[in-house]
């Protein structure tokens, strides 16, 4: 501990690994070093309401090297990817880009209490690493017999009204190179962010 | 001729098939010609960011490196999809601005024997386009059917004009494109303060409640304004506010019937067109009523089976009548 810190008041060294390593996950540069705690992204934010923590508050705790906790936090979840507060963060955090990373990490590390978005992104993925395409049908069909399968009759007109439309796709449609696409993924996969 | 080439996405071939049927009418009246990126793969949408950083930029990047293959004379790549859109700039921008990211991306994509040099395409939206280059004067010469009367209310979204890295929209929160647009065919646009809130996402599929909150507020506000339909650029937009109104209504007991449709059916109405070849008629709230207020005649088509009145009857699973017993059930 440097003299300055003592001299700011400062009790003990910051513990900031975990906000680097959330930084360093980060698709862009996500400047989450600079966030002021102002709250403009909790007050932007249109579903707040639903959250454990605002992403101010979830700023704090990342700062504070509560790995679990943050992990464990429903927010990034929540979070619609609608960019409210990314235009309006006078710090220009990426802060959608940060609940992404927060979301690989929670499920890296299973830490999340309810598993219905991790396995409907999960579920998405499968999808597309088979087809090469989204297949709505069977994203649906799935999603809906594990995680709500009481909602089902509810759904029966919608699902029927989809069909009927023809906005559904019975069968999936698959990519002609889906042997390229596999192989960028697999090779993907071993890769990792060290800088 | 004027030459892009086009992402279409996935949605564009299923749910928003409608999008991509009236996008087709309107090509050849303004002189564009697109030419679709040849084995493109899906974007990945909000999910695969998810779960693993350089797979999903990888999946977005071999999309970017196709097309930069494709030369058909334009670096332009047109995705008529917000998330799609998004997805395809994002991943253009971040392998720019961090370039440790695009060599990993890169390292990847050469197991495929591709290779994407960021920054060598135009991502852009079908509306920037119809916009800033085919220009408004063009699309309004091409109107025979003016939407004289029709109140609509212009419904962005969020994805498309956030977070804006090439500062390709008049504004972050109140952009004006698509009022201006819709104007050009003669549509009484009303003022929507909501037009670039959030329509809910893929919250629909994994937390309803969440989802429903946020499309009330955007019907809510529609009806109050008295707007006879929503208008939107996008295909997770139109799902969401389409073919969830019926559960949302049933969550909070509202009985709101406002249809939604892509400004792209409407430009086909203005140039001419007729709703058949519009894809009008696959929207589950339908526009029947809006649209004869212009004199457009949509013919009846097959409706999804009611659901039953009577809580007695067959043993069948029973509806939710009290608001707690729906939040249970959403649980």
């Amino acid at each position: 501990m440097t003299d300055e810190r003592v001299r700011a008041g400062l009790t003990h060294e910051e513990d900031l690994s975990l906000l680097h390593e959330v930084s360093m996950k980060t698709a862009g540069v996500s400047r989450l070093e600079m966030c002021i705690q102002c709250g403009t992204c909790g007050g932007s934010c249109p579903a707040a309401q639903d959250m454990d923590h605002t992403p101010r508050m979830l700023f704090a705790m990342l700062r504070a090297g509560m790995r679990e906790e943050v992990l464990r936090s429903n927010t990034q979840w929540i979070c619609v990817s609608c960019y409210h507060c990314v235009v309006r963060c006078p710090q220009e955090v990426h802060i959608a880009d940060v609940m992404y990373t927060l979301k690989g990490m929670a499920i890296k590390e299973k830490l999340y209490e309810n598993s219905t978005a991790p396995d409907f992104s999960q579920t998405f993925v499968d999808m597309v690493e088979t087809y090469g395409r989204s297949f709505e049908m069977g994203l649906a069909s799935r999603h809906y017999l594990k995680h709500f399968p009481l909602r089902l009759p509810g759904m029966m007109p919608m699902g029927l009204g989809m069909i009927i439309k023809g906005r559904m796709a019975l069968i999936p449609k698959k990519i002609k190179q889906m042997d390229q696409l596999t192989k960028i993924l697999d090779h993907a996969k071993q890769l990792e962010m060290t800088s | 001729m004027n030459k892009y080439l086009l992402y279409p996405g996935c949605s564009m071939e299923s749910s928003a098939k409608a999008y991509m049927e009236s996008m087709n009418t309107i090509l050849e009246p303004l002189d564009l010609h697109f030419e679709e990126i040849d084995d493109w793969n899906c974007c990945g949408a909000t999910e695969y960011l998810g779960i693993n950083l350089i797979p999903a930029y990888s999946l977005i990047a071999r999309n970017l490196a196709l097309a930069s293959k494709q030369k058909n004379g334009t670096r332009t790549v047109v995705a008529p999809c917000s998330a799609c859109y998004l997805n395809l700039a994002k991943a253009d921008h971040y392998m720019d601005e961090r370039p440790a990211l695009g060599e990993k991306v890169n390292e990847a994509l050469a197991a495929g024997g591709l290779h994407y040099v960021p920054g060598t395409l135009d991502v852009r939206h079908l509306i920037d386009i119809l916009v800033y280059d085919v220009g408004l004067e063009k699309i309004r010469n091409a109107v025979v059917r003016p939407l004289t009367g029709l109140k609509v209310v212009p419904y962005m979204g969020c994805m498309l004009p956030r977070p804006d890295y090439q500062h390709r929209w008049s504004d972050h929160e109140h952009p004006t494109e698509l009022d201006d647009l819709l104007r050009a065919l003669g549509a009484d646009v009303i003022d929507y303060p909501l037009t670039t809130s959030c329509c809910g996402g893929h919250m629909t599929q994994i937390g309803p409640e969440t989802a429903f909150e946020l499309i009330r507020r955007l019907v809510a506000d529609a009806d109050e304004r008295g707007a006879q339909m929503m208008v939107t650029v996008c295909p997770m937009c139109q799902m969401n506010v389409d073919a969830y109104q019926n559960e949302m209504n049933n969550f909070f007991s509202t009985d709101y019937h406002m249809p939604i449709l892509f400004f792209t059916q409407l430009m086909g109405l203005a140039f001419g067109r007729e709703p058949k070849e519009l894809g009008i008629g696959a929207e589950l709230v339908n526009s029947r009523n809006a649209l004869a207020h212009i004199g457009v005649e949509v013919p009846v088509t097959q409706e999804p089976a009611a659901p039953r009145k009577k809580d007695e009857g067959l043993p069948m699973p029973r509806r939710w009548t009290k608001h707690e017993d729906r939040k249970e059930a959403v649980k």
